[in-house]
């Protein structure tokens, strides 16, 4: 009875988790299979792939043996029972809810998300017939009321972008669980080692892997993990899992592969008929990234708390949000529900208003001006001119993003010199 | 019901089991007891499907049983595996005890369990596994499920032993 109850630490598995030495060939690091499609044993082994009475590689469209070890590192890391990586977070947004909708169907999510997952959300998924309703996650009752007949999911931002808020993932999953839906959690600005949703009763976890998980800038992808806890067959509101699915010869996936439904799903339906995949190159690059995210994570937090002390107490500072800051309204939540850290995210409200922030934005020589967080490198962006453009004035206050606000990743150089650079830019420049 | 049994005591089942009694097989392909058994079969256990309901018809080639007590005093059955509800169970336990007499494991497929018959099958000196798939075990264990996405728990700097 031993080795099932064997556990290991996150930084164990952030390095062996789903690598062990490749069969082939005995290399240690996980080579990047670099290969399309893959050859057959026999007919009938062709014929049990496509069956899925086998799994196996058929095809990098749907499953290939790189990606499959990221996948399997992602899963273990938050706790997942398997998880399918994607081409971008995006992708990972539509991945997670493809199984679950159907035209008619709405997700209720909350109004502190990045801007593209709100435009995503509350524009593009309408050309599938579905919506979103965005409501303010901290009013219980208005989720309550929000979520209708037609209601698949919730959906939520563990760490939120811009930064500034974290969300009650207990109280949220609660909702989900008193109403029977899944509640979905974007974790890409915790990352699972300051937060791991599914012990705190999400059901799926999104990631765009191109920020922490990768966490040196060179290469997009996403991830969806199940929990494999949902009953998807208990409200028939999931037919695509519980019932004979049509676009898999009648095949019902929740009563086949139990808790697995959603994953194998995932590869044999969404991938192959949304064709969202993620490279095995990309895979590789995050995979190397991984081995060192708690490393990472820890000096992105000093490095957050510090930088934020700084600021607060500048005089050309307005706010910051940062949760780690006991001046913040949710550093209570903050250090129950996400005790290892605040992240590396947060916003800063400028007095000088909205010239200040383009200011700061064109002075500072170490933080880049980019659309990205998640870096090793410090990061800025002005986001109601980029990232939060398409959300209207309301969207963006409510979300943390106005016009006089500035976000910022920080990354993990040395604090004294991010310091530096923040001081002379707030200060008027180099020269 | 979360089932604790170890990855060492399921690889034990998987490896040493050789004939293997399916209580409640389908005909139909797409029926989760098909699949499950025709796997089974595809690697190599000898299947004895068993189902009242289909006696006489063949799945695969093997004709399917009306009961376990139709299965020939000379065939060893190490395993049965039960895809009938869980209230089912202890009578099906009650007629494998009765006629299997080198049995060694019951298996219940997902979603069933049943814990007083698990608790007198133990006490006749079988291994018990509930709410599993044995496919879906076999494929976790020995490396398929590892190229779909899988969390398999399996964490080793070991070359990964393969089966067929």
């Amino acid at each position: 009875m031993s080795d099932a109850l064997k556990t290991y630490g996150f930084e164990t598995l952030q390095v062996h988790a789903g690598a062990r030495p490749d069969p082939a060939t005995g290399a240690r690091q996980t080579p990047i299979y670099q290969s399309t499609a893959y050859v057959f044993q026999g007919a009938d082994h062709a014929a049990a792939l496509f069956d899925l009475k086998e799994i196996g590689f058929i095809y990098s469209r749907l499953t290939n043996p790189t990606v499959a070890v990221l996948q399997e590192r992602i899963a273990t890391l938050e706790g997942g029972i398997g998880a399918i990586c994607c081409a971008s977070g995006h992708a990972a947004q539509l991945m997670a809810l493809f199984p679950l909708m159907s035209p008619g169907c709405n997700v209720v999510a909350s109004n502190r998300l990045y801007g593209g997952t709100v435009t995503q959300f509350s524009q593009t998924i309408k050309r599938l017939g579905w919506s979103a309703k965005f409501v303010d996650f901290d009013d219980e009752q208005a989720l309550r009321d929000a979520i209708d007949d037609n209601t698949r999911a919730i959906f939520c931002e563990s760490i939120s972008n811009p930064g500034g808020y974290v969300t009650d993932i207990p109280a949220i999953a609660k909702i989900a669980d008193d109403v029977g839906l899944p509640l979905i959690v974007d974790n890409t600005a915790a990352t699972p080692f300051l937060c791991r949703p599914i012990e705190q009763g999400a059901t799926l976890v999104v990631h765009s892997t191109t920020k922490y998980l990768t966490g040196n800038g060179t290469v997009m992808g996403g991830a969806v993990v199940d929990s494999g806890k949902f009953d998807w067959s208990a409200s028939g509101k999931f037919p695509s899992l519980s019932d004979p699915e049509p676009a898999y010869h009648g095949l019902k996936f929740h009563e086949t592969f139990g808790p697995y439904a959603f994953t194998l799903h995932g590869i044999a339906i969404g991938l192959r008929d949304l064709g969202t995949t993620l490279n095995p190159q990309a895979a590789h690059y995050t995979l190397m990234g991984i081995e060192t995210l708690s490393l990472r994570m820890q000096r992105h937090v000093e490095n957050a708390m510090t930088i934020a002390k700084w600021l607060e107490g500048h005089p050309e500072v307005a706010e910051v949000t940062y949760t780690g800051l006991e001046s913040s309204p949710y550093h209570a939540r903050q250090k129950r529900v996400y005790p290892k850290g605040a992240g590396a995210l947060f916003t800063v409200r400028l007095a000088g208003g909205y010239e200040a922030c383009v200011d700061l934005v064109d002075r500072l020589e170490l933080f880049s001006h980019v659309a990205n967080l998640g870096d090793a490198r410090s990061l800025i962006i002005h986001p109601a001119s980029t990232t939060h453009r398409q959300l209207t004035a309301d969207q963006q206050e409510a979300a943390g993003a106005g016009s006089d606000i500035v976000r910022l990743s920080i990354g993990i150089e040395t604090a004294d010199d991010l310091i530096a650079d923040l001081k002379q830019a707030l200060e008027g420049g180099s020269t | 019901m979360p089932d604790n049994t170890s990855n060492e005591t399921l690889r034990g089942i998987l490896e040493e089991t050789k004939t293997i009694a399916a209580v409640g097989v389908s005909t139909n392909p797409v029926r989760p007891s098909y699949f499950v058994v025709r796997y089974l079969h595809y690697r190599g256990y000898n299947m004895i499907p068993v189902n009242p309901a289909y006696a006489g018809q063949k799945v695969f080639g093997k004709e399917v049983l009306a009961s376990l007590a139709d299965i020939p005093k000379d065939q060893t059955v190490d395993m049965v595996e039960v895809f009938r509800r869980s209230e089912a169970i202890p009578g099906i336990l009650d007629e494998a005890l009765e006629h299997l007499a080198g049995l060694k494991t019951l298996w219940m497929q997902f979603g069933i369990y049943n814990e007083d018959a698990a608790e007198t099958a133990s006490a006749a000196g079988l291994r018990v596994v509930q709410d599993r798939c044995p496919k879906i075990e076999y494929q976790r264990l020995f490396g398929e499920l590892r190229k779909a996405g899988i969390n398999t728990g399996i964490i080793s700097a070991k070359l990964p032993e393969l089966r067929p």
